[in-house]
């Protein structure tokens, strides 16, 4: 359920409504200042850094930091910028969300349409699985991805989003084909239609919604994830998350605060977009996985 | 017709559960068995690889005799109990100060809420530089002439924690406003336009009707903020690597070091199991009322 537009029907004196609204614009600055910080300092020369005020614009404006962010910075023994590890990102993200959110419908589909005597149980324990202190399966998980020939290589990655990313996926269409007129379904059923079939026809043309709010969560979570991309990967299937880290905490040469900046920017950029283009399917996916229903 | 089903029939019969099974199947694997090799683990000699000589509970014994144990979860309490309570409060807060009908909740509402779409790492990196005396907020406090102007947290023992909980509400405290704000709007006015003909006043409005009727939203937020909080792994990396000194350790990051670092991976398991334990308290209860009532 998204926000609602419904106001309370309490009603507030002036003094009162002034500092209501300036209280309400303080913590507008306090959630934004962290990001013109970044911003302003990101397209200064470092020695304005050192020597200056960080909330001040440039003097002189420059977009070097950024250039040498994305190709040039050393991050671990390579200088390579984020660049390869961006790529890395996209090549984990892409198909961990696609297949993440093709198996959430599927189970989200039987568990609502197709219901069996013990199926809420097993939607229980899919659920448990989304909210475990992870640190619980790296032992084994890094055995099995040895084992498998997995470690070190992005389709490990993939593995590991898919398995700990489907429980919110079957969640989000569980619920809204819960809310989908079982009586079609049926009905589709008497004049032959198969299990697919119904899938196909009836439920997934009316599942746009839920379908954005689904891959924007995992698309979000997994760019977002650290734990998994630190613990699993190596050079060539690290994600930007974990370069960011490495770049920051790398304690040679000079510390380059602005290309920090920079950095955190363009690991911050593609899920900052998808929020400002669709920030209402991504509140809405934030509000199924906590109030449920 | 009707009798000896054929095995077109009795697949379409089956064809449900054979496509759930992969992702059964995945999930008793990958989270519940790996949940009983780690609980396992934390009964063996394990050091630098998983051994299985068993040793009952010497490795809880230790873990518990550790001061580096005991430095993380004394953090992990006080960083809990203050990134929840404030986190409520500014939620709390924001969420009723939004639905006074407001002249831009519109533009409000998402910049209270981006900090979400961000990663810890990011978050973190920013604080770390705000937050750093060198170049931060200290540095431009003296650059514009408050010379005497100290703010040092992040580099003090004693007050580096605390910079974590600021980090943490920053992020998060956009979230639980959200949460408040739809259960604020699903109440009904009409109630209140009653209680407001009887003359009762803002402040006791707020108090007797509102607030209680928000008992849901208080119990996600709880539920959520806490099993955040147990799970802080990627913002302290980012903004204190767990120091200065072990001044802002907390489990997920001891567990961490433990096993991958220090090569103690029977303790790092054990620790784990504990983190497990204290999420599953909150969560299965929750999550089994969740479940039980759409029935």
């Amino acid at each position: 359920m998204s926000v609602a537009s419904q106001d309370t029907t309490i009603r507030t004196g002036r003094v009162t409504r002034a500092l209501i609204y300036l209280t309400l614009l303080l913590f507008a600055l306090f959630y934004l200042m962290p990001l013109f910080v970044m911003v302003v300092n990101s397209l200064k020369p470092l020695h304005e850094i050192t020597s200056g005020n960080m909330m001040a614009l440039p003097e002189v404006w420059t977009i070097e930091p950024w250039r040498k962010a994305w190709s040039e910075a050393q991050i671990g023994v390579q200088a390579t910028g984020l660049k390869p590890y961006f790529w890395n990102s996209i090549k984990m993200v892409v198909p961990a969300v696609f297949l993440s959110t093709m198996l959430g419908a599927l189970n989200g589909y039987v568990l609502t349409k197709w219901r069996f005597r013990g199926d809420t149980i097993l939607f229980g324990l899919m659920l448990f699985a989304c909210f475990i202190p992870f640190q619980i399966v790296l032992i084994p998980m890094a055995r099995v991805l040895g084992i498998f020939g997995l470690a070190g290589t992005t389709w490990g990655l993939v593995l590991v989003h898919l398995v700990y990313g489907i429980g919110f996926t079957t969640l989000y269409f569980r619920n809204y084909y819960a809310a989908f007129p079982t009586e079609l379904v049926r009905a589709a059923q008497i004049d032959g239609a198969g299990f697919f079939q119904i899938f196909w026809r009836i439920l997934l043309p009316s599942s746009g919604p839920i379908i954005v709010v689904s891959v924007i969560w995992q698309f979000t979570n997994i760019w977002n994830d650290f734990l998994f991309g630190a613990s699993f990967a190596d050079f060539s299937s690290q994600p930007m998350t974990v370069a960011l880290n490495n770049l920051v905490q790398s304690s040679h040469g000079v510390k380059e605060y602005n290309v920090h900046f920079a950095a955190a920017i363009l690991a911050a950029l593609p899920t900052l977009l998808v929020y400002i283009v669709a920030g209402r399917y991504f509140v809405r996916g934030l509000m199924a996985g906590s109030v449920k229903g | 017709m009707q009798s000896a089903p054929d095995f077109k029939t009795r697949l379409q019969v089956w064809l449900p559960k054979l496509v759930l099974s992969p992702s059964i199947a995945m999930v008793l694997v990958f989270v519940y068995g790996f949940i009983l090799f780690t609980v396992y683990l934390s009964f063996t000699d394990s050091r630098i690889l998983p051994s299985y000589g068993w040793v009952g509970w010497e490795n809880y014994s230790k873990l518990f005799r550790l001061s580096h144990w005991e430095i993380a979860i004394t953090n992990m309490a006080i960083f809990a109990l203050l990134y929840m309570v404030i986190c409520t409060v500014i939620g709390l807060a924001l969420a009723i100060f939004l639905d006074q009908k407001i002249r831009g909740e519109g533009a409000l509402r998402p910049i209270y809420l981006y900090p979400m779409a961000l990663s810890f790492i990011v978050t973190g990196t920013a604080w770390k530089w705000i937050l750093d005396p060198g170049i931060g907020i200290e540095n431009t406090m003296h650059s514009l002439g408050w010379e005497s102007f100290a703010f040092d947290w992040i580099k003090n023992r004693e007050y580096a924690l605390y910079t974590v909980v600021l980090a943490a509400v920053w992020q998060t405290s956009g979230f639980v406003m959200a949460m408040f704000l739809a259960g604020l709007r699903g109440i009904d006015n009409e109630i209140l336009k009653a209680a407001q003909m009887d003359g009762a006043s803002n402040w006791n409005l707020y108090r007797r009707i509102i607030i209680p009727q928000l008992r849901p939203a208080f119990l996600s937020a709880f539920v959520i903020l806490a099993h955040l909080a147990i799970k802080t792994y990627d913002l302290v990396i980012a903004l204190t690597g767990g120091g200065p000194g072990r001044a802002t350790e907390l489990p997920a990051t001891f567990m961490y070091s433990y096993t991958f670092t220090r090569n103690q991976m029977g303790i790092g398991a054990a620790s784990a199991t504990i983190m497990l334990m204290t999420i599953a308290a909150i969560m299965v209860p929750y999550l089994y009322a969740e479940l039980r009532e759409k029935r």
